[in-house]
């Protein structure tokens, strides 16, 4: 692998950046591996690296049935937080956002972490409790979380609209200072860059077919569009398709997958210096450094596979975007897009073993996953290498439903993201 | 925009409709001699198909009433719509 630094950069100018190298091998399918990650995302990516970084394995190949991040990852609105309710689920997004901060020096690839914070917004007394519920829980579990006034919140943003006149006036906001975002590409190709420069084979343009399982049951390796390949450990982290490539293997999960878009405006000057999401009308929207206003929406109604949504679904975000930011009514928008989210009943992620040795799962993580990258993808590495879960994520099982230990952050918010 | 096909009322915009989930799935009569899994299947597991979905839709700002669908969800392409408690339609072959 070559390193980047300022010496390689001034280095590669003199030979008019002619001497960079392809950033990870196009590799072909090998007959076996030690262990096979399904799904090219950023939590596939992530596992496979850590799975040679801390595990040791050195024989594992990654699938992607298409290109690398261009799933979820590549389409979502990036916004990193960890204040979520519940200790299970505190101890798990803050163990993710922790890892952002040294990210880009681990793995060698700026992934463009910028805690600029999150801010969001309480429109009613209802809203107003639940978020400060919030931060007394969060602060109980060591994560930052503030309460902010109208005033307040007008001054750590000031393009925000606090006037009492509008529809859903802003009634106070909490906000996480260490949240933010990050490049969403970046992480998927610093990942696939760090994990290649460990042997991992990463194998685009292969979709998985097909499980095969021995008499036992247990996993023997995929069918795939480049033929079978063999392993007996085999990690499914297909977000939107999980149901599909588990169906696979006959594991039938609690999930369902829906349609949930994004759009970007024309990139403008720095207007937006932080990150502002509210879950009661249904806004999101933070600036690209490029200068993009990166506006999110709340899931289509209906369960696709299509990655596109309807248009009145971003109507009804842009709808609210421009009563909390006035000064947006005249930007022009550029493009808009869908992913498909795969929604669990309450609202967590699986990330764990399953009933089927040798096949383990990390799905589930819906309209929010893509802050909990490094995170998810190194506790499912750990899961993955010990045959037994982190204690992190050991909440975080498929019998949760049967047990009724559900991790609830769907009651307890209702959020997205 | 979905145009949905109400079994009372004819095509209409997808606004007028809200979404009812997976179809044909019947609460267990016996609710006290029920077993956590098939609890489990109740309430938590869905075919989450790609392909044919058999689907509720409630025409909630025209007649009320709830119906089901045939929808194919790699398209979002409606194959059929028909009246809750009928059976659904036959399908002739796959068509994406
Ligand atoms: C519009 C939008 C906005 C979002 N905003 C945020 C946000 O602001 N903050 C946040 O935290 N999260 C957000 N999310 C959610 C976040 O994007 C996801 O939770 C996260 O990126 C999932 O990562 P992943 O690596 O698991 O999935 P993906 O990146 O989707 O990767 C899964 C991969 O599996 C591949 N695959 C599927 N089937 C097969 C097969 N049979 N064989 C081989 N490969 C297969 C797919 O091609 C895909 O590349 C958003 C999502 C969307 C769609
Ligand atoms: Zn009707």
């Amino acid at each position: 692998m070559q390193r980047f630094s300022a010496w390689s950069l001034l280095k590669q100018a003199f030979g008019s950046h002619g001497g960079w190298q392809p950033q990870w091998r196009r590799a072909t399918p090998k007959p076996a591996y030690d262990a096979i990650v399904v799904g090219g995302g950023g939590h596939g990516l992530g596992t496979a690296y850590y799975l040679a970084a801390e595990h040791g394995l050195r024989n594992i190949a990654l699938l992607e049935k298409s290109w690398i991040g261009g799933g979820n990852t590549g389409r979502n609105t990036t916004i990193l937080r960890s204040n979520y309710l519940f200790d299970e689920s505190a101890r798990l997004y803050d163990h993710s956002l922790k890892m952002w901060r040294d990210l880009s020096q681990v793995l060698n690839y700026n992934v463009m972490y910028s805690p600029r914070g999150v801010l969001m917004l309480a429109h009613s007394v209802h809203d107003v409790q639940v978020l400060k519920r919030h931060i007394h829980a969060n602060r109980c579990n060591g994560v930052d979380n503030e309460w902010l006034s109208p005033a307040e919140a007008k001054a750590f943003c000031p393009p925000l609209n606090i006037e009492r006149n509008i529809r859903y006036p802003v009634m106070g906001g909490a906000l996480q200072r260490r949240g933010g975002t990050a490049r969403h590409d970046a992480v998927a190709w610093g990942y696939a860059r760090a994990a290649d420069a460990l042997g991992v084979d990463i194998i685009e343009n292969c979709e998985v077919t097909g499980i095969r399982r021995d008499a036992g049951g247990a996993i023997q390796g995929v069918e795939t569009s480049l033929g079978y390949i063999a392993s007996r450990k085999v990690g499914v982290v297909a977000a939107g398709n999980s149901s599909v490539v588990m169906g696979m293997a006959g594991v039938r999960l609690p999930l369902e997958s829906f349609p949930l878009q994004a759009l970007v405006s024309e990139p403008v000057k720095p207007v937006m210096p932080c990150v502002v999401m509210s879950n009661s009308i249904h806004a999101y929207v933070s600036q690209s450094d490029k200068g993009e206003l990166v506006i999110g929406a709340g899931t289509d109604a209906y369960t696709s596979y299509t990655q596109r949504g309807a248009l009145h679904v971003n109507m009804h975000t842009l709808a609210a975007i421009c009563e909390l930011f006035p000064a947006f009514r005249r930007m022009r928008m550029l493009r808009n897009w869908g992913g498909i989210v795969d929604v669990s009943p309450d609202r967590s992620p699986i990330i764990a073993k399953t009933a089927v040795p040798g096949l383990y799962v990390n799905c589930g993580w819906g309209t929010g996953g893509f802050k909990a990258t490094p995170g998810s993808a190194h506790l499912f590495a750990w899961t993955m290498a010990h045959d037994e879960p982190h204690p992190i994520n050991a909440p975080f099982t498929i019998e949760r439903f049967r047990e009724g230990l559900l991790i609830d952050e769907a009651a307890a918010a209702a959020v997205a993201h | 925009m979905l145009l949905i096909h109400c079994p009372y009322c004819g095509d209409r915009p997808e606004l007028e409709f809200s979404y009812g989930g997976q179809a044909h799935i019947a609460r267990p009569s016996k609710p006290e001699s029920v077993t956590a899994d098939q609890w489990v299947e109740f309430l938590y597991l869905r075919s989450n198909p790609r392909g044919v979905h058999a689907e509720r839709w409630r025409h909630v700002r025209g007649c009320a009433r709830y119906f089901n669908a045939l929808r194919d969800t790699r398209t979002d392409r409606f194959i059929a719509t028909y009246k809750a408690g009928e059976a659904p339609p036959q399908q002739s072959g796959s068509t994406p």
